[in-house]
């Protein structure tokens, strides 16, 4: 339909298919974001030409999200934005609410949900947590086989020594999270986990008060967090990604935690009285 | 010899002189704070009525810091000349207005002095604020003062030379300010007065739709005739252009629908203004907000043929790049002739906040996306989706370009520079 012109040699390949971008200036992995758009694009509509009727329905009003976290909020795969689709619906609403109230920083999305209602955030957490799409198979890991053990041993043991409990003693020991606040750890890029815990270290993300996962990162160092994160990002996702709906009994020994952004999950079991600290 | 004495001792008079007009002006109409007033504890009503005036004064928004105590102050706002930082307004004794009486709150909204005596920065509209009845100046202070104490100390302004000093701010309030409740217009009806009321004073919306001088000050003269917000790259259009957002041929229910709702079936609200929606508008009653739509009805037209626009470069050879761009990203949503979805996307055919002179907006949806406030009347809105990373400069550009001179739109041509330097001044 279209003929190539002089002076627009960058959009050749827009000039071939109806939807590929200009992709030729896009940064390497902004390429992969726009592929994976326009294939999205090309999927949902059987006839490339027509666009896919209007219909009225929580995808449609959510379009602004998934242009930047996949189609059904299934990742881009730069690994910057992530997965949304499968995760604990109340682990999605507190980070809407800590994008909103500062305690995440990403402007884009923060402005984004400023004019959004705690009910209407809630409805789009639910949305996304209901998702049952599949997940990317993992990456080979590219760290010494002693780093991925060093990795695998914090998330099942932890270190006593140190006080840093095992990553499974509050993700669920199949590590897919536990309904509603806390998230799975599997099915997320390296550069993803290793991003968000050093942001938790640097302090740039935080969660509700008490913020237990600042205190287990604080313990961490920069090794141990590739370690975890390399192992973790070269895991495949056990037959059932869904949420565990309860915590796995504490193990012998193991310390207590209280997190804010799980008040409903009983970290601390009855048994054992970690010292808790005054709650805002 | 002598003569330079002269010279000398008439600068000194003269600036004697100046300073004591400075004054002068700066203390007319001041509230007498010293006379004690009665501390009877206010009523219910009295409370209830001040907790909606302060929402049609938008007060919580700005005395909120992100993710802080509701009135306890601490965001800041940035101003050309530095930063300003709200203060607390809870009733805490030491760091907030625990220790105010009801006339040291009369005289921050009245004359913009606190209660230490210092000038306020007008960051703090009382510019607007002035216009608010003492009445209403009670109950807000009677809400604030049934609010929870917060103990927050304010954290000091930033502010550059010389704006921080308050001899400066004397000369900007003695050239720019003048203290003055409102006046009823006797030939308009109670309506019209009400709404007017309401726009001028604690709905401060001169606040960002009338422009302002290099020194930050509104021009008096173009009041409501649209301005750029300063530091946002955001355009509060002009409400008497009827080529801008003017109402003058809306149905007045349509007006009210938009500022209770957020849309209506003219337009509906994105950036700073679903912030007031979201915060202050849609909590008014009918009667206020048609009140106000009565007002910004008859406000008088500036315009009565469209402005002419700045260029109007054709896309030569790039316009089936554009068009082309145009298909693949925005006509699924807005349709292929600009038409959009009922109740859903706005249809850009004929849509003045894509053909106004000033496009700031325009680019600022398109790359950072938005949605149109949750409000009881429209709590699911649907959204835009940013495309800071999806298009560049140029594409974005061309894109913009086409929708603002396609199906009819005549606006003048929007340049990658234009797009790159909002892109650049929308820090993420």
């Amino acid at each position: 339909m279209l003929t190539p012109k002089a002076g627009l040699g960058h959009d050749g390949p827009m000039q071939k298919t109806c939807s590929a971008p200009p992709l030729q200036r896009l940064p390497k992995l902004l390429r992969l974001f726009a592929v994976l758009a326009s294939a999205a694009w090309l999927a949902g509509s059987p006839a490339a030409a027509a666009p896919p009727p209007f219909e009225d329905t929580i995808a449609q009003r959510t379009m602004a999200c998934t242009a930047c976290h996949g189609p059904q909020g299934r990742a881009a795969p730069d690994g910057y934005y992530p997965r949304l689709a499968g995760k604990p619906a109340g682990y999605l609403y507190n980070q809407l609410l800590n994008f909103r109230d500062g305690r995440r920083h990403y402007g884009l999305m923060t402005q984004l949900i400023a004019p959004l209602s705690d009910a209407y955030l809630m409805e789009i957490a639910q949305y996304f947590s209901k998702l049952e799409v599949p997940y990317p198979a993992p990456l080979p890991a590219t760290v010494p086989p002693e780093a991925l053990n060093h990795g695998r041993q914090l998330v099942m043991q932890g270190d006593t020594a140190r006080q840093v409990p095992a990553c499974v003693q509050c993700h669920g020991q199949a590590m897919t999270g536990v309904a509603p606040g806390i998230p799975g750890l599997l099915g997320l890029p390296r550069d993803y986990l290793n991003a968000q815990l050093g942001a938790w270290k640097a302090g740039q993300r935080r969660a509700h008060a008490p913020d237990c996962m600042k205190d287990v990162v604080s313990r961490l160092t920069l090794e141990d967090i590739n370690a975890v994160a390399s192992w973790l990002a070269a895991q495949p996702l056990p037959a059932s990604t869904k949420p565990a709906t309860s915590l796995p009994p504490l193990a012998p020994g193991a310390q207590g935690i209280t997190c804010g952004s799980a008040p409903e999950v009983p970290l601390v079991p009855a048994a054992i009285t970690a010292p808790v600290k005054a709650r805002k | 010899m002598k003569s330079a004495l002269k010279i000398l001792l008439a600068l000194v008079l003269l600036a004697l002189a100046a300073s004591a007009l400075v004054w002068a002006l700066n203390v007319r109409g001041e509230v007498d704070v010293k006379t004690p007033v009665a501390a009877a504890a206010p009523s219910d009503s009295m409370v209830t009525r001040g907790a909606y005036l302060a929402r049609a004064g938008n007060c919580q928004t700005c005395h909120t810091a992100q993710g802080g105590q509701p009135y306890a102050g601490g965001l800041g706002i940035a101003t050309p000349f530095g930063t300003v930082f709200t203060s607390n307004l809870t009733p805490d004794d030491k760091t907030g207005i625990g220790a105010w009486s009801s006339s040291h709150f009369w005289r921050a909204m009245h004359n913009g002095r606190s209660k230490d005596g210092r000038l306020l920065y007008p960051a703090f509209p009382y510019t607007s604020y002035t216009q608010v009845t003492r009445e209403d100046s009670d109950a807000i202070f009677a809400y604030l003062g049934s609010l929870p104490a917060v103990v927050q100390p304010n954290q000091p302004h930033t502010l550059r030379f010389p704006y921080q000093s308050q001899a400066a701010l004397a000369v900007w309030r003695a050239l720019y300010f003048s203290p003055g409740v409102y006046e009823p217009d006797t030939a308009r009806n109670a309506e019209w007065n009400r709404g007017a009321y309401l726009v001028k004073g604690l709905g401060h919306c001169a606040a960002c739709h009338t422009a302002r001088n290099a020194l930050g000050a509104t021009e008096q003269s173009l009041d409501l005739a649209g301005g750029l917000i300063p530091m946002q790259n955001w355009y509060a259009p002009s409400l008497t252009s009827p080529y801008e957002a003017g109402v003058s041929d809306w149905d007045k229910q349509h007006i009210v629908s938009l500022l209770k709702n957020g849309v209506s079936p003219r337009a509906s609200v994105t950036g700073p203004m679903a912030e007031v929606v979201q915060r202050s508008t849609q909590y008014l009653n009918d009667a206020d907000l048609g009140a106000m739509a009565q007002f910004l009805k008859e406000l008088p037209a500036s315009h009565t043929t469209p402005p002419e626009p700045a260029s109007i470069k054709t896309q030569g050879e790039s316009v089936e790049r554009a068009a082309k761009l145009y298909e693949q990203h925005c006509a699924q949503c807005h349709g292929a002739k600009g038409e959009g979805i009922a109740n859903a996307y706005p249809a850009l055919a004929g849509n003045r906040a894509v053909t106004m002179g000033q496009a700031s907006n325009l680019v600022q949806i398109v790359l950072n996306g938005g949605y149109a406030p949750a409000t009881q009347g429209n709590p699911r809105p649907f959204g835009m989706p940013p495309f800071v990373l999806v298009l560049n400069d140029a594409d974005m550009a061309l894109v913009l370009t086409h929708v603002r001179q396609s199906w009819g739109n005549r606006a003048s041509e929007i340049t990658p520079v234009e797009v790159n330097r909002i892109r650049a001044n929308s820090g993420r």
